[in-house]
């Protein structure tokens, strides 16, 4: 059994550039895109460590921040009895990150899921389709600026926004 | 419990629109013989909701299938970033709505781990009674069904039975059989009624006998064993590399169960055994099953001994930022008025910040991620649905066998399509 402390110090060693925090009680670290099948892979197979069980993987759209999205990743060491977060930003303007699939085949369906409902694009899965919306369904439902389904009452603010968006709202 | 690099298994888990590749360019071999696509579901009785398959078979066997959902999507956690925290208490019912109590306990957890907030002991107990209960009611239509799967009627009749005795109970305590909403943030939503606790007693004699006779019907049935015993077999390393949870993963031989690992709503106080298979097949993950609700009615019992000792202790906190006060105060106190107004028009304030909690459900580690700008309403809530994980196993549980155990795999895994699609 390895405690938090030790687990901080191996992995700021081993990661320099990995920032540490804690979310509710719960370790946390924020990770860069491009480190994080090198990451997850070495929490899973370092035998002390052994993060071998991935608890889920989702997407926040942080809209109004730089960077907009960001993929929350928790693992969980059976061995320690301990669950760690890892938090990804991704850009808005390339939101794309390394997928997880390869490494937890648990992350599949929750890759394609995040892709359907952010549009964040996981390189290297599988089979990257939509999952709970339809196959022809256009945008990313809970992207934030995605409209709640009725129709947006267009007022001199924002009517510019609308009728690009939806060409068919101006009559 | 010590993986390598080499041993974590990588496992392909194929789309519909793959399997579907597969019609386009079916040519017979040279024997002559090609494979099938066959479409089962969405509306086939025995995939327990709206699921589809897309199956490529080659005669009676399955060479590869892919699960597609999403027919009951319904933007669960789209919806719950319009609300208050207190009102998306009943959207969390209707994912699982066989499990509505673990719903709404993971959901309320996750929101108070998040404020730090503190739950009154009664109401801690309260919940461990009301989960193990739902466990119950939920283990019982999963055995119903998977035996009426397997051709065995009388189960589900024996079955369904007692779960009206549960529903009857939540009836009585929240006026809804289903659909209970009964938890708050703090604590629940009222006080139980006066024979409430009897009734729960009653059930719970009258219960453990039937447990029995479910088994008398199924567990040295021929017929069953012909079907369950080493069909389906899901290895340990494989279990954790697909994500199951639950009994799922209990029945591969991993000693793996939230109640007892990472402990809440004083679970570690409870003296309780967790059934653990061995062989990771569907008569495993039956008999896992079938004693887990052994194990509920002795953790209940447990509860309402407590229960019987902390009359009139309070069933919410008395934090009046979180709780609204109770309606005689308003009367006379200017306070309680202006805090029973705040919460009912406003609803309260977490903190910014995310926590992720993650409980025990029948169906497995149930989690719900919660990010708060500071707002009332949340920014994000996303819930990890065990069905959702756990049907991702399907596909490499599937692959070799007969499309007749299909159908009882199906059941073995217990999803709910509801919590699937959220």
């Amino acid at each position: 059994m390895i405690d938090r402390a030790t687990l901080e110090q191996r992995v700021s060693a081993q990661f320099p550039t990995v920032r540490i925090g804690d979310e509710a009680g719960d370790l946390c670290f924020t990770v860069e895109r491009e480190l994080l099948p090198a990451v997850a892979g070495w929490l899973r197979d370092e035998p002390d460590l052994s993060f071998t069980f991935l608890n889920q993987l989702c997407g926040v759209d942080y809209l109004g921040r730089e960077p907009r999205f960001e993929v929350v990743v928790h693992l969980t060491s059976f061995q320690n009895k301990m669950r760690v977060t890892l938090h990804i930003e991704v850009p808005e303007a390339d939101p794309t990150i390394p997928t997880l699939a390869l490494l937890f085949p648990t992350a599949n369906f929750q890759e394609r899921e995040t892709y359907d409902m952010f549009g964040i694009i996981f390189t290297g899965h599988p089979g990257l389709e939509r999952i709970l919306m339809p196959e022809d369904w256009l945008g990313h439902p809970q992207r934030k600026d995605h409209p709640l389904g009725y129709e947006e009452v267009a007022f001199t603010h924002n009517e510019d926004w609308i009728y690009a968006n939806k060409p068919f709202a101006k009559e | 419990m010590v993986m390598h690099a080499h041993a974590y298994p990588n496992i392909e888990i194929p789309t519909p629109s793959q399997i579907a590749a597969v019609a386009l360019d079916n040519e017979p071999d040279e024997n002559g013989e090609q494979s099938m696509i066959l479409s089962m579901g969405p509306q086939h009785p025995s995939t327990h909701g709206v699921l589809r398959l897309a199956v490529e078979l080659n005669g009676e066997n399955v060479v590869q299938l892919a699960p597609d959902v999403g027919f009951l999507h319904t933007g669960i956690e789209k919806t719950i970033e319009t609300k208050t925290y207190t009102k998306s208490i009943v959207l969390t019912d209707r994912m699982d709505y066989l499990a509505p109590m673990s719903n709404n306990m993971v959901y309320v957890a996750a929101i108070e781990k998040l404020m730090k907030q503190d739950v009154p002991e009664r109401a801690q107990t309260l919940r461990v009674l009301l989960l193990e209960i739902t466990r119950i009611n939920s283990h019982l239509v999963w055995l119903g069904t998977h035996a009426l799967d397997l051709a065995a009627m009388s189960v589900f009749f024996y079955a369904m039975r007692e779960r009206e005795y549960i529903l009857d109970i939540f009836e009585m305590l929240t006026g809804a059989r289903m659909m209970t909403s009964y938890f708050r943030v703090g604590g629940l939503a009222w006080d139980i009624p006066a024979d409430f606790i009897p009734t729960v007693e009653d059930f719970l004699t009258h219960f453990l006998p039937k447990v029995d006779e479910y088994e008398d019907l199924l567990t040295n049935n021929l017929l069953w064993k012909q079907r369950t015993l080493g069909v389906g077999v899901v290895n340990a390393a494989d279990a954790i590399a697909l994500g199951l949870s639950g009994a799922n993963l209990r029945a591969s031989g991993v000693d793996w169960d939230l109640r007892k690992t990472m402990p809440y709503s004083g679970y570690e106080t409870y003296q309780f055994d967790v059934p653990v298979g061995y062989n990771g097949d569907i008569y495993d993950r039956y008999r896992c099953r079938v004693q887990e609700m052994r194990e509920s009615v002795k953790i209940a019992r447990q509860a309402i001994e407590r229960l019987k000792q902390m009359h009139g202790q309070p069933y919410i906190t008395d934090n009046r930022k979180v709780a609204p006060p109770p309606k005689s105060e308003i009367t006379y106190s200017m306070e309680s008025l202006i805090h029973h107004f705040k919460l009912w028009t406003e609803g309260f304030r977490p903190p910014r910040g995310s926590a992720y909690m993650a409980i025990e459900s029948p169906r497995g580690e149930i989690g719900c991620y919660v990010v708060s700008d500071g707002t009332p309403q949340p920014w994000r809530v996303h819930f990890r649905a065990p069905s959702f994980i756990n049907l991702q196993a399907l596909p490499h549980i599937a692959k070799g066998k007969l499309m007749a155990d299909l159908v009882a795999l199906i059941a073995s895994i217990d999803p709910v399509l509801g919590e699937v699609d959220r």
